[in-house]
């Protein structure tokens, strides 16, 4: 029954971090990680849940135990013994926090940089002169300046062949996939192929970089599988770098609040292998050539049955948002025209 | 002393109800017309959280219509935050105890006082009204371009009630601030000062600081909502991003001001019901200072996603982490206090600990949410939900419980009834965990918030939530009628039931209009339990002296005395 002290605050020791390490391990809180990014974000939060645990551990089992072995008896009229503070126990609990916080700064830093590689998550303005939408018009063209030789690279490669699309894939070929968000719609144009599209089609294993932008109010494109979210915000182009390395279908997440049908902006992402990719851009061409541009949404039944469903509620055209944006506009305040030009197939 | 009391006690005039509907310039009774109006408030609040929790029962929107419920969800958080917390935190507890903690008389501006309150009655009728035109309906951050096209006409008076509600505050930190630096009597250094004393100081500090930007930041989205300007408008070559540097420059410090006061009435409460000083005093009292300080300066930890500069956004994951050092201090320092300790397991200081408890879940979560990458997935889900009201509501509003149940006797001088406080503590306690525990998988799962419909797979989690939210709907029951009822009805209190040791408790119960016949003397320090070693304690600590002389000699005798002890 006498324990040392000692050997009881180790063997309690010893079971918060093993109850610590099995929780980060085993809790199962996340959804299947479908990218590079993920993977990395993932690992961060196995580290923080096992720090989490020992300290939430700590605390209440403190609390717990001071509860039952630390009532007042009965008729104890007296105080407990008076202990004022102890120098050594609060420089203690002051440096571990603060270097578990400092560790955990740099780890945060270190796993931002890696999904984060190109340095490009921040935002680029497009409407700073006055009256200035033309400038609007050239970033919704295509994508902000630096991104541009990317572009033409990427149009070049895929006149030669596939083997050069490969190589290209690692290092300076990132596919680029502009959004759009709109109440209460996302909008993908491929600019090396310009096709737009309802659904975010991706092909595994290749980097993807997002320009992301609002046409209204300000929105958030989010998919919880690549653990990534960025806001759409109207006049601004954010961007958003990954590699999706699992095959499915996700779903894309509005997560800004942007309305009353912004739970139901929702719609999906689908990662192909290659080929199946291919055969998607391919088949989306052939519509295109044969079409208008709108056209393509056609094949992507659901999203679009979805959206009609929530036009017909806000007592839009029936046909709304096949036929690009024009309806969809009509609802928006005559300032909200001029931001028309945002519209990156030209409609 | 105590015959002192019980003489006083029969003499104790009890407020006549009349005069809580009154332009009252006594600090006590604005500080009860500020607890009794926030509570209301908070039901009102409460109601329209049981609305969304109800539409969330199921994942399609079948309750209410979208439009109302963004509506509700907006008038929520827009109740709670600056009709509840704030108020009955600074306004309530900090008008009723800063005076009679620090032997004041009454506040230093009584009438700015009468006034700050009373700006709160109009401009909440104003705030409810608006659902007769539909109300603010962009959530309670109101970002534009969203806030500037929706519901226009309640919008406006959103904006109209934030800025009065923010004159409202920052006429009460400024009030609290000089009472506390220059109304303390001339015994009490800072460091002699009760540590709700300090909680308060570090809390007028960030109203003075921060509420004049969300000012500034209403003002201008008015004139973009009411005259066309473009500001905010990104139609007009506005930047809706500014106004989220702004809205969050005031509203990050907001959680500090709703949480800082609550730290404050449990480092107060820990003591007196454990019977043992607080543990680590001085790091208790700067590590307020410290928290008022970084939380200015953490903002945009709120807008990790919205495009925000890489080394911007590492800048305030690093300050916003630091903060976890002195909120952990807090934390440990109210551990090691209970430890040991002799618990009288009240309903007050079951409040008490639940808070400490409830607080670390709301820290480690937020400590996590602040790491960049982790953010950049939970950001605007259930997680930071679940992360908000574990730190609002398991912070704050336990803290506000603990502070009504342990106070109750000194503002109404009747005991309320502990078998229903027990009552009401285990309900809420199981209802606030089973209404916001769940959230935080949600959140990771990828539920994302202010939706009124959702992916069925989260069906089950969300209906234990509403279920949650119910049990602590009814737990608010007990609580009233008790409070109620007691007020009314319930025994007699004596001045100083909890045998406390700060100067409230030397008054009798409830304290006279004058607070104090004569400036009191601080004889032992507000947290020394224990002091007379095994002894029974002293009832009072300070002893009615007029002698100047006397005053000063007293000063320093008993601090060595106790330094001795130390030793």
């Amino acid at each position: 029954m006498n324990v040392p002290t000692s050997i009881l605050t180790l063997i309690i020791g010893i079971v918060i971090t093993l109850a610590s390490g099995w929780v980060s391990q085993n809790n199962g809180l996340m959804p299947t990680a479908a990218a590079a990014e993920a993977v990395e974000i993932d690992r961060l939060f196995t580290a923080m849940i096992a720090i989490a645990t020992g300290l939430f551990l700590l605390v209440q089992g403190a609390l717990l135990y001071s509860l039952f072995a630390f009532r007042r008896r009965d008729g104890d009229e007296t105080d407990a013994t008076p202990v004022h503070g102890n120098v050594s126990l609060e420089i203690v609990w002051t440096a571990i926090p603060a270097m578990l916080v400092l560790w955990l700064g740099i780890y945060s830093f270190d796993v931002y940089q890696s999904i984060d590689s190109a340095g490009t998550m921040g935002s680029t303005h497009m409407a700073h002169q006055h009256g200035g939408m033309e400038t609007v018009v050239a970033a919704g063209e295509g994508t902000p300046a630096p991104s541009d030789p990317v572009l033409l690279a990427t149009q070049g490669n895929r006149a030669d062949g596939p083997l050069a699309q490969a190589i290209a894939t690692e290092v300076i070929d990132p596919l680029i996939v502009n959004v759009d968000g709109l109440q209460y719609a996302w909008l993908f144009t491929y600019p090396d192929t310009g096709i737009v599209s309802g659904e975010l089609h991706l092909p595994i294993n290749r980097s993807v970089t997002l320009n992301i932008t609002a046409r209204d109010v300000i929105h958030a494109f989010w998919v919880p599988e690549f653990r990534l979210k960025q806001d759409a915000v109207p006049g601004q182009v954010n961007h958003l770098n990954f590699q999706p390395t699992k095959e499915g279908t996700y779903p894309v997440i509005c997560a800004e609040l942007c309305g009353a049908y912004h739970g139901a902006m929702k719609t999906r992402s689908i990662v192909h292998s290659q080929t199946d990719y291919q055969a998607w851009v391919d088949s989306q061409l052939v519509a295109h050539n044969s079409s208008t541009t709108a056209v393509a949404q056609r094949s992507d039944p659901s999203p679009v049955s979805v959206l009609e469903q929530h036009a017909t509620a806000m007592g839009l055209p029936d046909h709304w948002p096949d036929h690009g944006h024009e309806h969809s506009l009509s609802t928006l305040p005559p300032d909200w025209l001029e931001a028309s030009s945002l519209d990156p197939s030209g409609s | 002393m105590t015959q002192a009391q019980a003489t006083h006690l029969q003499e104790v005039e009890v407020t006549p109800w009349r005069e809580y509907f009154s332009f009252s310039t006594d600090h006590k009774v604005i500080g009860i017309q500020y607890l009794v109006a926030s509570f209301v408030f908070y039901l009102i609040g409460g109601v329209l959280a049981e609305l969304v929790r109800t539409e969330l029962a199921t994942p399609a929107s079948d309750f209410v219509t979208r439009e109302t419920y963004n509506e509700l969800f907006t008038m929520h958080a827009t109740i709670m935050i600056f009709l509840w917390i704030i108020p009955s935190l600074t306004g309530g507890f900090g008008n009723f105890l800063v005076p009679l903690m620090i032997g004041a008389r009454d506040m230093a501006f009584p009438k700015l006082n009468a006034i700050a309150f009373w700006i709160i009655p109009p401009t909440s009728v104003l705030l409810l009204m608006s659902f007769f035109v539909g109300p603010a309906s962009a959530g309670w951050t109101s970002y534009p371009p969203l806030s500037l096209i929706t519901n226009k006409a309640g919008e406006a008076i959103w904006i109209l009630g934030v800025i009065l509600l923010g004159t409202s505050s920052i006429m009460a930190g400024l009030n609290f601030l000089v009472t506390i630096l220059k109304m303390r009597i001339p015994s009490m250094g800072l460091n002699d000062m009760p540590l709700f004393c300090w909680a308060m100081l570090a809390t007028s500090a960030l109203q003075l600081i921060a509420t004049p930007v969300l000012t500034g930041a209403m003002v201008l989205l008015g004139f973009d909502l009411l005259v066309g300007t473009a500001f905010f408008n990104p139609a007009g070559g506005g930047d809706p991003i500014v106004y989220q540097h702004m809205f969050w420059f005031y509203s990050h410090p907001a959680v500090y001001i709703m949480i800082l006061p609550a730290f404050g009435l449990i480092s107060e409460i820990l003591p007196v019901h454990a019977r043992k000083p607080i543990f680590g005093y001085q790091a208790i009292a700067y590590s307020s200072i410290a928290i008022s300080f970084l939380g200015l300066i953490v903002w945009a930890h709120h807008m990790f996603t919205s495009g925000t500069p890489d080394w911007l956004r590492m800048f305030f994951m690093i300050a916003t982490m630091v903060i976890a050092v002195p909120t952990g201090i807090k934390v440990f320092s109210w551990v090691a206090t209970v430890w040991g300790g002799k618990l009288n397991l009240c309903s007050a200081m079951l409040f008490g600990m639940a808070f400490v408890s409830m607080f670390v879940v709301g820290g480690l979560s937020g400590v996590m949410v602040a790491s960049v990458p982790f953010d950049i997935h939970v950001h605007d889900t259930y997680f930071v939900v679940a992360h908000l009201h574990y730190v609002l509501f398991g912070g704050s509003v336990f803290g506000i419980y603990a502070g009504l149940y342990h106070w109750f006797p000194k503002m109404t001088g009747r005991m309320l009834n502990e078998f229903w406080g027990k009552v009401h503590f285990a309900l809420t306690f199981v209802g606030f965990n089973m209404c916001f525990l769940p959230m935080h998988v949600l959140g990771l799962q990828g539920m994302n918030r202010r939706i009124a419909e959702y992916d069925p797979k989260f069906a089950t989690l969300n209906l234990v939530c509403t279920i949650g939210s119910y049990i602590l709907a009814v737990s608010t029951l007990p609580f009233l009628v008790n409070a109620v009822w007691s007020w009314l009805r319930g025994p007699q209190a004596s001045g100083n039931p909890w045998k406390a040791l700060t100067l409230e408790w030397t008054v009798p119960s409830p304290p006279p209009v004058e607070n104090f016949e004569v400036d009191p003397v601080l004889l032992i320090g507000p947290y020394d339990y224990g002091r007379h070693c095994l002894l029974p304690q002293p009832v009072a600590r300070s002893a009615p002296v007029t002698n100047v002389e006397a005053k000063t000699a007293d000063l320093s005798a008993p601090r060595q005395s106790e330094e001795n002890i130390n030793q």
